[in-house]
């Protein structure tokens, strides 16, 4: 462990602007909770400050989840034990957690979409007058809250209506509004789009300066960097580290999360760009409703290049790359691979003729979770030689193959026979990776390639991008990571609104201005 | 839930419902040991009746192979009961409509023709959902009316027999499926369709498109399989199946096709899919269980005076058990907490 990391005993690990002597708000003794044979949290201690935001950071798996859970009651630990304010607490379930005034902000939005703003923030807990519950009061004190905690919010707005950003701080306000002092926020920019993620960092920066502890998981480094005043690492169910912004930096940040040292930046050398592999001209495409998704857009790729495409997710993206492979039908303008027209053809018959897919939904699309590793690995290949002759398929061969790639691309467990639904998100994403990487196509369109899985496996992923664009295969990446838009791409296109807005040369880009671009489609 | 075996649920769910029928026997003024007892007698005591269960088997396993192969892909095929008299009028068609033949061309044909009548008729709901997206159980359920009445009617006019009754001319004896012995032959073509789907389904390229469908179906989308495609080959050979199981019936048990007669064994081929929880090797033992039952029946009505409903009653507890394995879970579950509790006594928590 660094130097700079000090063990978690330390009384000077964290400052503590209350004085020594007063009890954190929320203090986890030892806590260990097993489920079945996996140790979800292994002796944990874990402390929360009044005033203060607390990055619990840590990759899949690592038990930040449960943590947070067992504070705010949703399980309950196996041994150990929560204190509040240095008293033990019983959390039987969030109702004692909200008694406790603890609240927490979860993924997954619990909210009624057809209400309004001021209705869902009260439900459960209305005003009454009469027996009657008084929206009128509601919406008052929903617009006092949201002025004092400049969270800038409409309570009559009906909540289906309101961007994600916004309908997070519902979910933020639905917590204020019951008093709480600690805020307990579980993944909450992974659905955001970078604008949105600053101003929910500023929010929760604002919260802990009203005294609020915030604590906020994440495994997002930039933002832990950005607006943290401590940060806890967990990794297997064990906290491995504590520390304070200053002490530290993003890449022993990712070291301590992953376990080894991880390389943030890609390296990489400059694209030597070769023949036009991928033309999109004037391309126009619906979506499932049949309303325009893409307003004629125009895109190329080269041999040995990565194009990235940003945007926030539902500007396009999805019906552009089901035109390129052939999923989805295309109403006018043409799609040239290699010189020749692809637009409209069958998904087998593109597959063929060279473009790889990396699909967005790796457990929908591009696995059959029933199937083994094996047939997985072989899903849009089964049909050709040496995997069956005649109709008849050849297990032995299917076989061979699926066990040079589980060893190529690290699969892990290495087991061919295992199905693909036993194994974890990222070890998914290699068989379908894998696959698609081992055709030798000449076109790889790749859809958020690294979403939902760790570090390690990203930067595996990022890498292999690298390695086949050097070798030649022109790269098409669309990915609502900015971050990862920006590191793998040679030339960057924002998608808004169905229409390229902007295509430029990764190296040297503003970030802020591509960020800008992505949210209004210009740049001012 | 480790020890939960597919085996397990099927064995236990019979087990269910044999022991629910002896109360039920009990409680009729029955005795259960005397009825079991008819009922092994008349279908497995002597050669002769073990021919009569292989014969109640024979269409019960095409049926079973019919349903068990359309639900691999996903969809879910009530229409045995119609491919099973289409294919069984159109082998009698050709049954008694050419003469002369040896039988090594017209026996095959008859059941070929009647096989492929199935498939035609199985393959009209294929195309509807393809095409149309029109859904399977819909379309199956009104083809089932349309193919009854057309059976009917042609058995009672372009190929009525001679006389009052409304039932096609017997069959020349050059396309029956015979007896050997007391042996059923065409048990035989039943038990090798069974392999032939458990080949189809594991070793080919199409099973392996019918699986994947069947699994997830965008997933197979992607992988460039028409999905389309699959699901009219699927609803073809599934009727295929249910046809040649008609054409068996027709000339291996009846010799002519009479309207009425094949009543409910295209429906029993759900249960039979169900109790071999859609593998096509388990369709052969679920069917001769329920084939048994059926053959051993009547001895039960005979000799130990129940009635024959009660075999009804048993074969549709097992259909409940199977299809609703929580019944079947709890049995597991009590017997996990039985284990808990002898090892928690020892304070290793």
């Amino acid at each position: 462990m660094p130097d700079h990391l000090l063990p978690l005993d330390s009384p000077t690990a964290v400052s503590d602007p209350v004085g020594v002597a007063a009890p954190p708000a929320l203090e986890v003794r030892g806590v260990t909770k097993r489920f079945g044979d996996v140790l979800a949290n292994e002796d944990v201690d874990f402390r929360i400050e009044r005033g203060r935001v607390h990055a619990l950071l840590g990759e899949n798996g690592a038990g930040k989840s449960t943590l947070v859970n067992i504070i705010f009651g949703l399980y309950q630990a196996d041994t150990g034990e929560v204190r509040r304010n240095g008293e033990v607490v019983n959390l039987n379930g969030p109702r004692d957690a909200i008694a406790q005034q603890i609240g927490m902000v979860h993924q997954h939005f619990q909210l009624v979409p057809v209400l309004s703003v001021a209705e869902n923030v009260v439900l459960g807990d209305e005003p009454t007058r009469h027996g009657v519950v008084d929206l009128g009061e509601a919406a008052a004190v929903v617009q006092r809250l949201s002025e004092r905690f400049g969270l800038d919010i409409d309570p009559q707005s009906i909540v289906e209506d309101l961007p994600i950003g916004i309908q997070q701080r519902v979910e933020i306000l639905r917590a204020l509004y019951r008093e709480v002092d600690i805020l307990i926020l579980d993944e909450p920019t992974a659905v955001l789009t970078p604008q949105e993620t600053g101003h929910l960092l500023e929010v929760l920066r604002g919260l802990a300066d009203t005294g609020v502890a915030v604590v906020f998981i994440t495994h997002k480094l930039r933002e832990v960097m950005a607006v943290a005043d401590e940060i806890t690492v967990m990794r297997r169910g064990r906290v491995v580290g504590h520390t304070v912004p200053a002490d530290t930096d993003e890449s022993d940040l990712a070291s301590m999360m992953v376990g080894r040292p991880v390389e943030l930046r890609l390296k990489r050398t400059p694209a030597s760009p070769g023949d036009k592999m991928l033309a999109i001209v004037d391309l126009v495409v619906n979506d499932d409703r049949q309303t325009q998704a893409l307003n004629g857009i125009n895109l190329d790729v080269r041999a040995g290049e990565v194009v990235g495409v940003a945007g926030v997710e539902g500007n396009g993206q999805r019906e552009l790359v089901e035109a390129v492979t052939g999923l989805r039908g295309v109403i006018s303008g043409s799609i040239i691979l290699d010189g020749e027209e692809i637009a409209g053809r069958p998904p087998r018959q593109i597959s063929t003729m060279g473009v790889a897919h990396i699909p967005e939904d790796r457990e929908k699309l591009g696995l059959i979770g029933a199937h083994t590793v094996a047939d997985n690995m072989v899903l849009n290949r089964y049909h050709h030689r040496p995997y069956s002759r005649h109709g008849i398929r050849r297990p032995a061969a299917v076989d061979d193959e699926a066990t040079r790639l589980v060893e190529e691309f690290d699969v892990r467990p290495p087991n061919i026979a295992a199905m693909v639904a036993t194994l974890s998100g990222g070890n998914k994403q290699k068989v379908v990776a894998a696959r698609e990487f081992s055709h030798e196509s000449k076109v790889m369109v790749a859809a958020q390639p690294t979403r939902g899985i760790d570090i390690g496996n990203i930067e595996f992923i990022h890498r292999r991008l690298i390695e086949y664009r050097d070798a030649g295969m022109a790269i098409l990446l669309v990915s609502a990571e900015l971050d990862e838009v920006l590191g793998v791409s040679d030339r960057v296109a924002v998608i808004y609104g169905g229409r390229i807005v902007s295509c430029e040369p990764a190296e040297g880009i503003d970030r802020d201005r591509v960020g800008r671009l992505m949210l209004s489609g210009a740049d001012g | 839930m480790r020890m939960l075996k597919p085996v397990a649920v099927p064995l236990i769910a019979v087990g269910l419902a044999l022991g629910i029928g002896a109360i039920i026997l009990a409680v009729s003024g029955a005795n259960p040991i005397e009825a079991y007892g008819a009922l092994i007698d008349g279908s497995l005591s002597s050669q002769k009746t073990v021919g009569r269960t292989l014969e109640k088997a024979t269409p019960l396993i095409m049926g079973g192979l019919a349903v068990a192969l359309a639900f691999r892909a996903g969809l879910f095929n009530i229409g045995g009961q119609g491919q099973l008299v289409v294919g069984g009028i159109f082998s009698a068609a050709v049954g008694f409509g050419f003469e002369g033949l040896p039988w090594i061309i017209h026996a095959p044909m008859a059941l070929a023709v009647g096989a492929l009548a199935g498939a035609a008729w199985g393959s009209i709901a294929g195309i509807l959902k393809a095409t149309r997206g029109a859904h399977e159980v819909i379309t199956t359920i009104m083809l089932n009316f349309v193919a009854l009445n057309l059976t009917d009617w042609l058995a009672s006019n372009p190929w009525k027999d001679e006389g009052i009754l409304s039932r096609t001319p017997a069959v020349e004896e050059s396309a029956l499926i015979p007896l050997w012995g007391s042996f059923p032959t065409g048990f035989l073509v039943a038990v090798a369709a069974s392999i032939g789907c458990w080949y189809l389904l594991e070793r080919t390229n199409l099973g392996f498109e019918i699986r994947s469908v069947g699994l997830n179906g965008d997933a197979a989308r992607y992988a460039g399989i028409s999905v389309q495609r699959i699901i009219i080959a699927t609803m073809a050979i599934s009727g295929l199946l249910a046809g040649a199981g008609g054409a068996i019936e027709t000339q291996g048990v009846i010799g002519r096709y009479e309207p009425g007669f094949n009543a409910g064994l295209g429906f029993n081929g759900i249960t039979i899919a169900l109790l071999a929880r859609n593998h096509p090797l388990g369709v052969i033992p679920a069917a001769l269980l329920i084939g048994a039952m059926e053959a051993g029946g009547s001895m039960m009505q005979f000799n130990a005076d129940v009635a024959p409903e009660i075999t009804d009653i048993i074969e549709a507890l097992m259909l409940l058990f199977v299809a609703t394995p929580i019944v079947v879970r709890w049995f597991f579950s009590r017997q996990e907490a039985a284990e808990v509790s002898v090892t928690a006594g020892w304070g290793s928590s």
